[in-house]
């Protein structure tokens, strides 16, 4: 076993967990170590295409982390807490052992994924997910896309997509037009930059933005492995309507990574991670920043970030410095998600045949037989196969309003060996 | 370029490509088959959703999203 020792443990290398190191080891000598579960820093929003980032201010992060004595593992996946000063990892050279004075969460989020018939199918990608995959070397040049779903995601992912050579047939977001035309006007007064040259950019490339809009089924015409064009339905005002394309990008907003917190014992609330003004969570010499504890974009996890790295080390007077900002992007945060509010229709897309949880194949007849989350996973499996509930936990709580959690060790599958 | 084989066949990918990428690439979008013998294929891109999960280099369960393409591997897709 890896024996690591360190003053201040990191666990993520997006936005937060990146600000959080840097401010740690640049307000005193502690040791600072950055676990992080992906081949390299920047987490997904800065996630690097073909091995190298794009983003400037990603590479000015990544490369502000490498000049300081911040020790870092990549490809390191936490897996438990066995004290409350150390956790597990799994890595390439076997388990490794962090034992630790301050712990800073910064855990991020992935992509809520709600089940329509015709979900599963290859072919049908999350929205982020299809971008992480070209990022990865995926190419989509000609390819004929529906991006679809629910945030401001799925601007960037379609302008993304057509950067790349993609048709954007349509962006389907489900939000009505009142809310996202308030949220658009608001961001000429806001200070997110970015979302408003999106906007703009989105306008000029005169891609169709339907708001009000979603999939209710796609279908396949393609057999066996390879890759066929598919349907895709759309609903609005429940006028139906269908296109043909090649690939699905569907993607229902953000939905926070807390199981490492809830497995460490941290207080949780309607699934985020609860924190004080200083980023501190509920259990001793624990610090929690970016998505776990509210869904706020970059700006927020790279403020929340740098308090909880200045408070790991006592920093805190020049932490209450990034007070202003850390509340108006959370104010920003907050509009957001008003905006993006998932309509009560999408709880009736699942007809009983459709699986809700694809690791066990449990569909959604089975799972409405029952109550809570507990007595279906108990009964169906639901939940207990290797994503262990990421996906399917996130759209039973929309679908049944299931309290999920709280989560058990290993939180990630790993190999008999490193247990 | 990398050079890796899915299924016996070759594919060239750029360096840096991960290994799902690399069998979208060769045209194949169903990586495996669920418990119910469903076709599937990549869903989150992050290593979260184990919908990728592939054979690299005799080793079962791989997340083919969280792996970069190695010159020489060899990626199985049973059946």
């Amino acid at each position: 076993m890896i024996e690591v020792e360190t003053d201040i443990l990191v666990v993520g290398g997006g936005a937060a967990g990146m600000s959080a190191a840097l401010a740690a080891s640049s307000y005193s000598g502690a040791t600072v170590t950055l676990v992080d579960n992906n081949a390299k820093l920047g987490g997904q929003i800065w996630r690097a295409e073909l091995g190298k980032s794009k983003s400037a201010e990603a590479r000015s992060f990544i490369k502000a982390i490498e000049t300081k004595r911040i020790r870092i593992f990549n490809d390191a996946q936490v897996f438990a807490a066995p004290t409350n000063t150390s956790v597990l990892a799994e890595t390439s050279r076997g388990t490794a052992r962090f034992e630790y004075n301050k712990l800073i969460l910064a855990t991020g989020a992935r992509e809520r994924f709600l089940p329509f018939p015709g979900w599963t199918l290859p072919g049908v990608f999350g929205a982020g997910g299809l971008q992480a995959l070209v990022k990865g070397g995926f190419d989509v040049a000609g390819k004929r896309i529906v991006v679809a779903g629910s945030g401001p995601l799925l601007l960037v992912v379609a302008e993304y997509l057509k950067s790349k050579g993609a048709k954007v047939i349509a962006v389907a977001e489900q939000a009505p037009a009142s809310r996202i035309n308030r949220f658009a006007i608001g961001l000429w007064r806001s200070p997110a930059k970015l979302a408003q040259a999106l906007w703009l950019r989105m306008k000029l490339f005169g891609v169709s933005y339907l708001t009000d809009t979603w999939v209710t089924d796609v279908r396949s015409l393609g057999s066996g492995r390879s890759n066929g064009p598919i349907i895709v339905t759309f609903n609005r005002h429940g006028k139906k309507w269908q296109v043909e394309g090649d690939y699905l990008a569907c993607g229902f907003d953000l939905v926070p990574n807390n199981e490492l917190a809830s497995l460490i014992g941290c207080k949780i609330e309607n699934s985020f991670v609860s924190v004080d003004e200083f980023q501190r969570t509920t259990c001793e010499n624990v610090f929690c920043a970016g998505e776990p504890t509210g869904i706020g974009g970059v700006a927020a996890s790279l403020v929340e970030g740098t308090i909880a790295g200045l408070c790991s080390v006592d920093a805190t007077d020049a932490a209450r410095m990034s007070f202003a900002t850390r509340d108006r992007s959370q104010r920003f945060a907050a509009q957001l998600t008003r905006t993006f509010a998932l309509r009560d229709e999408l709880r009736s897309l699942a007809n009983d045949n459709t699986i809700v949880c694809r690791c066990e194949d449990v569909d959604f007849g089975r799972l409405r037989e029952f109550d809570s989350w507990r007595a279906a996973k108990l009964q169906t499996r639901c939940g207990m196969g290797p994503c262990q509930g990421r996906i399917c936990g996130a759209a039973a709580q929309f679908l049944f309003d299931w309290k999920i959690g709280p989560a058990r060790p290993p939180i990630f599958p790993i190999k008999l060996e490193n247990l | 370029m990398v050079n890796i084989t899915v299924n016996k066949n070759s594919v060239t990918v750029a360096p840096g490509t991960t290994v799902a990428a690399a069998i979208l690439n060769s045209g194949l979008a169903g990586f495996r088959r669920s418990t119910g013998r469903e076709m599937r294929g990549p869903l989150c891109g992050m290593g979260i959703c184990f919908e990728c999960r592939v054979t690299i280099d005799g080793i079962n369960h791989q997340r083919s999203c969280t792996v970069m393409a190695e010159d020489g591997m060899e990626i199985e897709i049973s059946d």
